[in-house]
């Protein structure tokens, strides 16, 4: 009796998050820019309290992360997991309510920073009424995935279901641990947890963030959307399921190497530093596979910008998942602790890696959605590329060397044991890596620009096709 | 540090469901013919 609905793929819901994806994208990453340009110009916030960096920081942050990060694992996921499994969304209407209930979080975010309310938990500032309405969206958001999954017509779940049921389940304990809360009124709470023990619940959720939401989730991204680009089976599957039971189960006890040298117990920061050395294998397993996807077909990277975009993530990937590691060892830590190391390497993880992926296989998914061939501009996409690219060098070069060198200023000392350099003198030393690492901010946001505009373009000229499930090959 | 009095009985829980997990794929044969299953995204959209 449902034939007619059930024969067609459930797409709204993908191409507004795919939509609002690339929207999120502009604007957390002009949030970024103007906060980078404040690090060299200070006078920038204009004195209007809702633009100081404190509060735009963690609206940057949260714009990338949730906003644009987010918009692109919910409708790729989507898409994925209807494509993979042979079947509609399973329950329509719910995964509606996950895009409104998410611009909506979004919205509140996008108000209430500014004004200066937060939590104070690094990537989990929002105040407790938009946690609990986060906590809404995300259970409803892992009953429409787990239903659809529980209602589909090929009996394997490919692997990038796998991760992206791992990134779902991890991302909503994580959430629920980590911003328990006693309100003190309508946005104001405090921790359930105090000191040295806040400190270690919120890392454990900060770490883990990064391993199941900018890692875990994009991954699933990546295994699907590479093999399609690159119209080939990834390298190794079975390396894949390996890659995927490897880095879940190794994962969660990175969390104390943001805690080196701290009130935190000198074994559990020792622990973290291991386990962060033992997740370089899965993490260099996962990316020379998808990196191996091309082998015997490279020279599609010549033509095809959308494979580069993807190509180059994973180069970055395996970069990020190098230099993290080796930042994790704690006598390199306590060098580039509280650096702008730090920041370059977060920005090669975030611009490099979830950057680059979401965007190529947005580019693969928009024309799709939109019953086009491909996006409205080719070289549009090719010009996206190298000012992305180029953006992440300056970016991630700037900050190597300041933090290297704001490292070395710190710890340096004279015969007598006194300082050599005073904090404001590391900090003028930096002035001019802060205007490189803006100019490459620019240049990155400059891109995403011209995506806005090529994908406005491609759906202006396109129109939302109903796309048939294929029928089972055997009834 | 009682907050590891938490974190660590969860982990070791998560574990363990990711084992439930990884038996549940062996036991119900989602890892039988896996070059076919890589192949399979190809072929339909």
């Amino acid at each position: 009796m449902n034939q007619i609905d059930q024969a067609v793929y459930s797409d709204t819901v993908v191409r507004q998050f795919s939509i609002m994806a690339v929207v999120w994208g502009v604007v957390g990453m002009l949030v970024g820019v103007v906060i980078a340009s404040q690090l060299a110009w200070p006078e920038l916030n204009f004195g209007i309290p809702w633009l100081t960096y404190g509060r735009l920081r963690p609206l940057h942050t949260n714009a990338v992360i949730f906003a644009f990060g987010g918009c692109a694992l919910f409708g790729t996921s989507y898409y994925v997991v209807q494509r993979t499994c042979h079947t509609a969304l399973f329950w329509p209407k719910l995964a509606a309510v996950t895009f409104w209930g998410w611009q909506l979080v979004i919205l509140a975010a996008a108000i209430s920073l500014p004004m200066g309310y937060t939590q104070g938990k690094e990537y989990a500032e929002l105040e407790w009424p938009i946690d609990i309405l986060i906590t809404v969206v995300w259970v409803s958001y892992a009953i429409v995935f787990f239903g659809t999954l529980g209602i589909r017509k090929v009996k394997h779940i490919y692997v990038a279901n796998w991760f992206f049921a791992a990134f779902i389940i991890a991302v909503a304990l994580l959430h629920i641990v980590n911003s328990a809360a006693i309100p003190a009124g309508w946005m104001k709470s405090y921790s359930a947890y105090a000191g040295a023990q806040d400190a270690m619940i919120q890392w454990w959720y900060g770490h883990n963030a990064v391993g199941f939401f900018l890692t875990a989730g994009f991954l699933g991204m990546m295994y699907y959307f590479i093999p399609k680009q690159a119209e080939r089976p990834v390298y190794s599957y079975r390396l894949s399921i390996v890659h995927f039971w490897a880095l879940i189960f190794t994962y969660m006890w990175a969390g104390p190497h943001h805690l080196h040298y701290t009130a935190l117990p000198d074994w559990t920061q020792s622990l973290g530093m291991v386990f962060s050395l033992v997740l370089l294998a899965p993490s260099w397993g996962g990316m020379i596979n998808g990196i191996m996807t091309l082998s015997g077909a490279w020279h599609k990277l010549r033509d095809d910008p959308v494979l580069r975009f993807l190509i180059v993530s994973l180069s970055f990937y395996g970069m990020s998942t190098f230099e993290g590691p080796m930042m994790a060892i704690k006598t390199v830590n306590a060098l580039s602790h509280y650096t702008d190391w730090t920041v370059g390497h977060v920005h090669s993880g975030a611009l490099g890696w979830v950057g680059l992926v979401s965007m190529g296989s947005l580019y693969f998914l928009i024309p799709k959605l939109f019953g086009q061939k491909k996006m409205y501009s080719v070289p549009a996409i090719e010009l996206h590329f190298w000012m992305a690219t180029i953006g992440i060098v300056l970016y991630i070069a700037a900050m190597w060397i300041a933090g290297v060198m704001q490292g070395l200023m710190w710890r340096a000392i004279n015969e007598d044991g006194t300082l050599t350099y005073t904090f404001v003198e590391s900090v003028k030393a930096t002035y001019p890596f802060y205007v490189i690492r803006f100019a490459g901010g620019l240049l990155y946001l400059g891109g995403m620009l011209i995506m806005l505009w090529n994908v406005i373009k491609t759906a202006l000229q396109g129109e939302a096709p109903l796309i048939s499930i294929p029928a089972p090959a055997h009834a | 540090m009682d907050s590891l009095y938490l974190l660590i009985p969860l982990s070791v829980l998560l574990v363990l469901a990711i084992l439930v997990g990884l038996w549940w794929a062996v036991d119900k044969g989602q890892f039988e013919d896996l070059e076919q299953e890589a192949e399979r995204i190809l072929r339909d959209d």
